[in-house]
């Protein structure tokens, strides 16, 4: 659901998002062609698997969880992103499909950037691409650290003789 | 410093069993010098030696009637000190709870160490400083060391394996002891140099006949003691020795020493320092008794730091490397000493004949430690 | 009763392997592999005092024993509270045992969480799993004196929302205790609104005054890895930061050799620990 927002507010909430700390000023301004402010009640999706992703979110408050269907066990959430995190980057790698859901566990209020916007910024201005890039970079490495410590199961201790 | 004649360390025998002492010494069994209970001068060594080198342990005649012509045998004073099984405790059961008898105190025997050689009062020192001196005293251990009447005997000969002085643990004992021998033997004589080394010591030495030693005396006692220095076998630089196994955790040489090691455990069974127990906990059939028996174990074995998640030390290689570096690394920074001695064993009685001084040299040698400039 | 209760602590102090009969009060599953002893201590050991972060050797007649942290208010003198996982021989038979029952326990052993050196500095607990076991005496301990520190944090993760521990109280301590409580869990289902992420992940949420925090952590030794990189990148310094060790024990007196981490007994050196003192070790593989 997307709001009306006056600009210089709207570039004043981009300011304060930890995504985009030291995004010169005039980066800023290339952005905000594509930015819009939306909110997301409880139990609505943000992102759809399997649909074309053309939109990145810089979360600023509320919950979002991943989530993916399993045939066989159903929808499993994995993950949960938050303020000051940002959700998705498929955006940027062709085919530009979303791999998981993302649904809103609790309201959650974004900034929204269209992607085939950003995209076609990040082409005509290299610098802003590559500061695009070097961000979402750490995001991916943050979150593929994580995901491996997830992965390590390391609460799991077996009793001896369990099949577990 | 006094002299006793060969023929009445009899005496000195019945002296301490008159004060209810149980004479433990050396004596031969199953071609060893083993540690037994000594009724009379005649179950002791006299005229064996010991051929000792890696994986090789052999007794061999001597040419002379030498009483204490040996160095060290297999087992050491722990055995007595710290027993390789004791029962903790018994417990009772008593329909819903039980009820638990700890050791009962003045149960413990008196013994008297004959024979012990200054490696092993360095040895019994450090085992002290786990058992008797530190945070939590262990009754059993505390109540044995009290009454223990401890003989030393000097070592007027080295063996292939021994490595005293690089440890300064010998050969001369200083302190530790309640009497000390050093036996000369040659060129005709036949007798012992004898000290006291404390109030019960001296209190001993007076119901033996003795005479205050000549000057002449004295000196073949120097000389024997400095003959055995320069013939100990093996050396270990101790400098810096600690910094260079930290600085070298996983230097290739625990690769290599892997390939050798059996993970027997021998080592850990034969060295007078290693402390490492484990509790067994058992029933009778009816389940109405239990006991706690603690018994020796070795950091060797593959469940030895089992936790829920698993072994930390998973290899050989790993075990080794625990191993000689608490020995010669962690045992400093624990009780304020290095845990080995240098009497040998663990090179004599190791099936694969692994050195630990060949082992440190060629870490320290061959050291990954970049040097600060 | 009294006299013989005297007794039995005065042979604590001079045996410290001598085990005493304690009745269980209540035994309640926390999660379906994790459960909690209440025991007894009012009649068997009135004068029986523990520090957060100690643990006891909890004994099963004719079994054996096993290392066990203690997790109750250490204010509580009337009774002990284990929290114990099901893994091994000894901790299923105590998983069997009901009110009525009798364990032995003797202790406590070990080091405890430096509480004081939190005393007007904001307080980060950072842990996962069952190590919010020995953490809760400590966060009890504070909360008595709740305007005695700043602000208290507490991240805690747990495999799922299934395996989390004194789920009532952590809404508690969030609620009514001024306690900044942030759970995450590894996997979660679509019943799960909170967190899902490894515990490390809750960072990003939380701003820290790194100059004025203290961080006392627990939990698998990977998670304090991480957790420890985590404090760092943000700041903190090495000797704000307290770890809990585990290793193999089984006399709990420094004894018997198993416990040693290079060159610490965890048993009595242990198992809390001031970061600067075991980061060294922790990057020691196989040690």
């Amino acid at each position: 659901m997307e709001m009306t927002m006056q600009k210089e507010d709207l570039t004043e909430i981009l300011r304060q998002h930890p995504f985009l700390f030291g995004l010169s000023e005039d980066h800023m301004k290339t952005l905000i062609g594509c930015a819009s402010n939306v909110h997301f009640s409880e139990g609505e999706h943000l992102i759809r698997e399997g649909e074309l992703a053309n939109r990145f979110f810089l979360i600023r408050t509320g919950r979002v969880a991943l989530e993916i269907d399993v045939s066989g066990k159903g929808r499993l959430r994995i993950q949960t992103t938050g303020p000051g995190e940002v959700l998705g980057w498929s955006w940027l790698i062709s085919p530009y499909r979303w791999h998981f859901s993302g649904v809103a566990v609790a309201d959650a209020r974004a900034v929204s950037l269209d992607a085939e916007c950003l995209r076609k910024k990040c082409d005509a201005d290299p610098t802003f691409g590559f500061e695009m890039l070097k961000r979402l970079t750490v995001v991916m490495e943050n979150r593929l650290e994580a995901t491996r410590l997830q992965l390590l199961d390391m609460y799991d201790l077996p009793a001896e003789g369990a099949a577990r | 410093m006094h002299i006793l004649e060969v023929q009445h360390l009899d005496v000195l025998l019945q002296a301490l069993q008159r004060r209810n002492y149980s004479v433990i010494g050396p004596t031969i069994r199953d071609g060893a010098m083993v540690l037994d209970e000594i009724r009379s001068v005649e179950n002791l060594p006299r005229g064996w030696t010991d051929e000792q080198g890696p994986a090789h342990y052999e007794l061999v005649k001597r040419d002379d009637d030498a009483i204490f012509g040996y160095v060290v045998g297999p087992f050491a004073w722990k055995q007595f000190l710290y027993p390789p099984r004791l029962r903790l405790f018994a417990a009772k059961r008593d329909g819903k709870t039980f009820d638990v008898q700890g050791l009962a105190e003045g149960n413990t025997p008196r013994y008297a160490f004959l024979g012990v050689r200054s490696c092993e009062l360095h040895a019994i020192a450090l085992q002290d400083k786990v058992f008797h001196t530190g945070e939590y005293a262990d009754r059993h251990y505390s109540a044995l060391r009290r009454d223990a009447f401890i003989i030393a005997v000097n070592c007027v000969e080295a063996g292939e394996t021994c490595f005293c002085v690089s440890m300064k643990t010998g050969p001369r004992a200083e302190s530790g002891f309640d009497l000390a021998l050093t036996e000369i033997i040659g060129e005709g004589l036949h007798y012992f140099l004898i000290e006291s080394g404390s109030p019960r010591g001296e209190s001993l030495l007076a119901d033996l006949p003795h005479r205050p030693a000549e000057q002449a005396d004295i000196k073949r006692g120097e000389v024997a003691l400095a003959a055995a220095a320069t013939t100990v076998g093996r050396s270990l630089n101790t400098e810096g020795l600690p910094q260079c196994l930290n600085d070298n955790f996983e230097h290739p040489q625990w690769d290599d020493v892997a390939k050798r090691c059996m993970s027997c455990a021998n080592c850990t069974m034969v060295c007078p320092t290693c402390f490492c127990s484990t509790v067994e906990d058992l029933t009778d059939l009816t389940g109405d008794s239990a006991e706690r028996w603690r018994r020796w174990d070795s950091c060797f074995t593959s469940d030895f730091t089992k936790i829920a998640g698993g072994n930390i030390r998973m290899s050989t290689r790993t075990r080794y490397r625990q191993w000689m570096m608490h020995k010669l690394a962690h045992w400093v920074d624990q009780f304020g000493a290095f845990g080995c001695v240098g009497c040998g064993r663990c090179i004599t009685w190791c099936p694969a004949g692994i050195d630990i001084t060949a082992e440190a040299r060629a870490i320290q040698e061959t050291t990954l430690a970049v040097k600060a400039s | 009763m009294t006299k013989e209760a005297y007794g039995a602590a005065a042979q604590q102090a001079a045996d410290p392997m001598l085990i005493h009969p304690v009745t269980i009060r209540r035994a309640l599953w926390e999660t379906d592999d994790t459960f909690t002893l209440t025991l007894d201590l009012a009649n068997a050991l009135p004068d029986f005092r523990f520090l957060p972060g100690q643990f006891n050797m909890l004994y099963v007649y004719g079994l054996g024993e096993v290392a066990i942290s203690i997790s109750s208010d250490p204010a509580r003198t009337s009774s002990l509270d284990h929290t114990i996982h099901r893994v091994g021989l000894v901790t299923t038979s105590l998983a069997h045992k009901k009110r009525g029952d009798v364990v032995g326990i003797r202790g406590p052993y070990g080091s405890s969480w430096p509480v004081e050196l939190g005393k007007g500095k904001d307080i980060c607990v950072v842990t996962g799993g069952i190590g919010l076991a020995p953490l809760r005496p400590l966060l009890y301990t504070i909360l008595r004196d709740r305007d005695a520190y700043g602000r208290v944090i507490l991240l805690y993760g747990g495999r799922s929302p299934l395996d989390l521990l004194y789920r009532v109280e952590l809404e508690k301590w969030g609620n009514e205790h001024d306690v900044e409580t942030l759970v995450t869990v590894d996997r979660g289902d679509t019943s799960w609104k909170g967190h899902i992420g490894v515990v490390t992940s809750l960072f990003s949420y939380i701003k820290l005054d790194v100059r004025n925090t203290v961080a006392f952590v627990c939990g698998p030794e990977i998670m304090m890895k991480f957790t420890i990189d985590e404090l760092e990148r943000r700041g903190l310094a090495p000797d704000q930061v307290w770890l809990s060790m585990e290793r193999n024990m089984k006399c709990a007196v420094g004894f018997c050799g198993h416990c040693q981490l290079g060159p610490t007994f965890i048993c009595k050196d242990g198992p809390v620990y001031p970061l600067p003192r075991i980061r060294p070790l922790l990057d020691r593989k196989e040690l």
